[in-house]
């Protein structure tokens, strides 16, 4: 069999995050579109595939292209939630590989948090009826159903779910960019208003608006770029559920089949993974990820992080950017672990050893990172989708 | 008052339903596998089998998880605290409920179905709610 024709991502951007009520989910994804075609050094004209996800329009991929002025080869609207995005690049890279396309775009825009519309009880329909009429907050309410089930089977303590929360914020720190930089402790997540028990609020992501955009390149384009391409070494995804009742286990997402094949296809093991960009939905999100991803064991992940392993300084560097809980979160986030997994790859950050604003303390850059695992979480932990990139 | 969320009930929710008004659980089973289903479908989710047939459940089960919600949506808003649990029915199948009564109860805890109403409003839906066993 001859070698596959290689992908790699060779540009990424987000559009402006945090509140942004002068903008639109469209114009965002121009933005971010046109930020991470300049830094690949392409143009739209380049772009032979589409790739976008929401819940804004019957069908975003088509909406998009329009306002792009885009006439596509090849369109993917797959939603599966926040994970979509790994998804997308799962999807682009076969068709790549394929050889049906050269360049894709991948993008993401919401602006949820000028909308105010995070956690409005829609109708009920289809298998949802059975669920909204109860009142349960979505989708939080479904994450403290697991974290309850989690912490029942295995003892794990509302500090060690703190810790997740603790560890994001010291990478904030470290990110102009992000929401939140000031630093917290346990007793502070412990201290935050109760949403759904043992959720607090300081355990849940941010509401934000923001929008980001990714650039996928076949090998034989990979000259004509700017960047340092970062490739595309497998992909995995699944579903379990869609209703959080019927989560065959709560304590074991689809990470458990997606994370193993992901890095199988790859031909790599946990140990080659010097960097983590985990999906941070919520501090139970992490958790449950870790351990069904394999790098902990049941009802270790919490003393994992605890550890400090995942922070800054050490062993297994994970959500650098500070991630959905400090950094940016607006409502499928799974785009914005592709961007950063990237630069860090690229070594975006190794001429910034101190913060762009704050001389004299650290920046983020993980030296000698080669290989990440991305991986996506959707839903209520409903599809996981991970991916496995490294430095050419 | 914000509006409560309406449910949209359908041909195959349809049977469901009118169980509730009646104080019932039905659920279905499959003729080729015998294991019970729900929500209710016309294939089994087990076997991919066609032959669904009515069950009606004991209306007993046991807390797999749960959650005290303290900030709501909408008409929920009003409501908090309040307690959402997911049941393990005895006839094997997992639904989502809210607990009533005044006994909270803890995963692992013997419940039992109990219809009402969540809200005074005219148009409140009877919904298949749980109440703890013990001491109820």
């Amino acid at each position: 069999m001859s070698p596959r024709r290689r992908a790699a991502i060779v540009g990424v951007a987000e559009s402006e995050l945090g509140r942004t009520p002068h903008l639109t989910v469209l114009s965002q994804q121009a933005r971010a579109s046109s930020a991470a075609l300049a830094e690949a050094g392409l143009t739209l004209g380049d772009v032979d595939g589409l790739f976008t996800a929401g819940n804004w329009s019957w069908a975003p991929a088509l909406t998009l292209a329009e306002y792009l002025g885009m006439h596509p080869d090849h369109l993917d609207g797959t939603n599966i939630g926040g994970s979509s995005f790994e998804a997308h690049i799962g999807h682009a890279t076969a068709a790549i590989e394929a050889g049906l396309i050269d360049v894709a775009l991948i993008t993401y825009g919401s602006t949820q948090r000028s909308d105010r519309t995070r956690g409005r009880p829609r109708p009920g329909t289809l298998t949802e009826q059975y669920e909204q009429p109860f009142g349960l907050p979505q989708p939080v309410g479904a994450y403290a159903l697991a974290a309850a089930r989690y912490m029942h089977e295995y003892g794990v303590t509302s500090e060690e779910l703190a810790e997740v929360a603790v560890s994001a914020r010291q990478w904030a720190a470290r990110n102009p960019r992000a929401y939140h930089r000031d630093p917290i402790t346990v007793a502070d997540v412990l201290a935050s208003p109760l949403i759904a028990e043992p959720l607090h609020k300081l355990d849940c992501c941010l509401v934000t608006d923001g929008g980001g955009a990714v650039v996928v390149a076949a090998e034989d384009r990979w000259q004509d770029v700017a960047t340092r391409p970062v490739v595309v070494r497998g992909h995995a995804e699944t579903t379990t559920h869609t209703s959080i009742s019927q989560m065959p286990d709560l304590t074991v997402t689809g990470a458990a089949r997606t994370g193993p094949l992901a890095l199988e296809r790859a031909g790599v093991t946990h140990e080659d993974v010097d960097l983590l960009a985990i999906y941070d939905s919520f501090t139970i999100t992490v958790l449950l990820t870790l351990e069904s991803l394999g790098f902990c064991k049941p009802g270790e992940a919490g003393r994992f992080v605890a550890a400090g392993r995942t922070a800054p300084g050490g062993e297994l560097p994970m959500n650098t950017n500070g991630g959905g809980l400090s950094y940016t979160h607006p409502g499928m986030y799974g785009i914005f672990l592709l961007i950063e997994a990237t630069r860090q790859l690229r070594g975006d950050f190794r001429d910034q050893p101190d913060q762009p604003d704050q001389p004299g303390r650290p920046g983020r850059q993980v030296e000698g990172a080669e290989l990440a695992l991305v991986h996506g979480t959707g839903g209520v932990l409903s599809s996981t989708s991970t991916v496995v990139l490294s430095r050419s | 008052m914000p509006d409560l969320p309406s449910i949209v009930i359908d041909a195959e929710s349809k049977p469901f339903w009118d169980g509730v008004a009646l104080g019932e659980l039905r659920l279905q089973r499959c003729r080729d596998c015998a294991r019970a289903v729900f929500p209710a479908r016309v294939v089994c989710p087990h076997c991919f089998g066609e032959g669904l047939e009515p069950l009606l459940a004991a209306g007993t089960g046991t807390v797999y998880s749960k959650t005290v919600v303290h900030r709501a949506f909408g008409a929920f808003a009003e409501q908090v605290p309040f307690t959402i649990a997911l049941i393990d029915l005895d006839e094997g199948v997992r639904m989502m409920s809210r607990i009533v009564g005044e006994t909270p109860v803890a995963i692992g805890d013997r419940v039992r179905l109990r219809v009402t109403r969540l809200d005074d409003a005219p148009d409140a839906p009877q919904l298949p709610c749980f109440r703890a066993e013990v001491g109820a």
